[in-house]
């Protein structure tokens, strides 16, 4: 069992966070969070209904199966075809639409595509099967990179010539600061994503909390953890200050987990990112260290594809940039539902799309709605 | 960087055993609480600090609001 799971989400202690955020508030104010885990407990749990009306609580772009790019994805569904190649891949991303088609309907055309928990296990199938390719399509924010660096060094370390990975590695700080720097922005402050900074410490905030005058508010993922985290924001933003504190510090300490950031420097270099819907973001992916070339799956297989025209229908940029809600889009529950998105944030476990329709009802959409 | 990148435990999530790579928590302990991602134990719980949640309110003031609730 998760150590005080039940103490995180009493609903007594939820009561007086929520009353004591009433007391305090006087102003309209907007919150991000980062992370869509975070998006997913919100909503799931009804917190944005309790709030006062002023506290606008909009979902940020931590959903990594929402913000890899199209032609990531369409590299992905170019490996899998290869002959000899057994692509690995978590499994949110296989619904996700690609230019011509998804890694499912890749699938469905023989391509051998494997869903996996882990990178390690992925290294594991390329010792059972030497004569294949394994790739693993490793996307992710800073959380899963020491599990994915980890899997080339160990691929390294025991000889395993047959396996690569497809980074599409994103970082949340360059992602802040594209949110913050644009001239739309509407956020007045940030529930950071709390298992990022398990692994990458607090550092990285504190500079942008000092140049856009925000308070960052690293955050957890239970009700009582989001509630307190929305109620250091609020505090600080009613007194004026601007300050990166730590809701998370059951698991988040200032300098992060070492080890884990130096298994990530030691197979990983940052580099420019495409990102779904909001486009290219400086300096904001992992790409593999030159060191390492021979496990980059790209330089492997010789990739050069072109960079795709995304689905304009789908305003999954404007939502993860706070600026509008997933109610708000015309197709959220009529021309894009699970079963047929027509983006990602529909299909991820950390999609808001996905969150507000199967866990809101508050939300409904004209028409074909289905609650679940 | 981790010295042995295949140190592996056995965690219970919810009563489900599954071996997770402990290379990135070395004194992670028998009996202790650890955050798994992706099947690799990233930190451990400091159960002082999860305490501390609870006694947020009080610290801000509020002892006698929560005490008549």
């Amino acid at each position: 069992m998760m150590k005080f799971l039940h103490e995180y989400r009493d609903p007594q202690l939820v009561r007086q966070y929520v009353e004591e955020i009433h007391r305090l508030v006087t102003r309209p104010w907007t919150l991000m969070e980062i992370c869509g885990g975070q998006t997913h407990s919100l909503v799931r749990n009804g917190l944005p209904d309790m709030l006062p009306a002023s506290i606008n609580l909009v979902h940020g772009p931590g959903c990594p199966v929402c913000v890899t790019s199209v032609r990531v994805l369409d590299e992905a569904v170019w490996l899998a075809h290869q002959p000899d190649v057994i692509l690995c891949s978590f499994g949110d991303m296989l619904r996700v639409p690609g230019s011509r088609e998804s890694l499912l309907q890749a699938r469905a055309g023989g391509a051998d595509i494997r869903i996996l928990y882990s990178p390690l296990e992925a290294v594991e199938i390329a010792r059972q099967y030497p004569g294949k390719e394994v790739v693993f399509f490793a996307v992710g924010f800073e959380t899963t990179a020491p599990a994915n660096a980890l899997s080339v060094i160990q691929a390294a370390r025991l000889g395993v010539g047959n396996y690569s990975i497809l980074s599409s590695h994103v970082l949340v700080p360059p992602a802040m600061e594209a949110i913050l720097g644009d001239p739309e922005n509407t956020i007045d402050a940030f529930l950071a994503a709390g298992h990022v900074c398990t692994i990458m410490g607090m550092e990285e905030y504190y500079p942008i909390a000092e140049k856009y005058k925000t308070p960052v508010i690293v955050t957890g993922f239970e009700p009582v953890d989001l509630l307190q985290g929305i109620l250091m924001a609020v505090r600080q933003l009613e007194i004026g200050e601007y300050k990166v504190e730590n809701q998370y510090a059951r698991y988040v300490q200032r300098e992060g987990n070492r080890l884990a950031k130096e298994a990530i420097a030691e197979v990983f270099v940052v580099g420019d990112r495409i990102w779904r819907g909001i486009g290219v973001i400086p300096q904001s992916g992992y790409e593999v260290r030159e060191e390492y070339r021979a496990f980059n799956a790209r330089l492997k297989f010789n990739m050069d594809l072109p960079v795709v025209e995304e689905n304009r229908e789908c305003i999954s940029g404007d939502i993860m940039r706070g600026l509008k809600k997933p109610f708000q889009c015309p197709n959220f529950g009529t021309h894009c539902r699970p079963e047929h998105p027509l983006g990602a944030p529909m299909v991820s476990s950390e999609g808001s799309c996905a969150a507000y329709y199967h866990y809101s009802s508050t939300y409904k959409n004209e028409g074909d709605f289905i609650e679940r | 960087m981790p010295e042995d990148l295949f140190r592996l435990g056995k965690v219970s999530f919810g009563g489900i055993l599954r071996d997770v790579n402990l290379s990135m928590v070395p004194d992670a302990a028998v009996g202790e609480y650890v955050l798994v991602h992706v099947g690799v134990a990233i930190g451990k719980v400091d159960e002082d600090e999860a305490k501390m949640t609870f006694d947020f309110l009080r610290r801000m003031g509020e002892v006698e609001e929560l005490n008549s609730i």
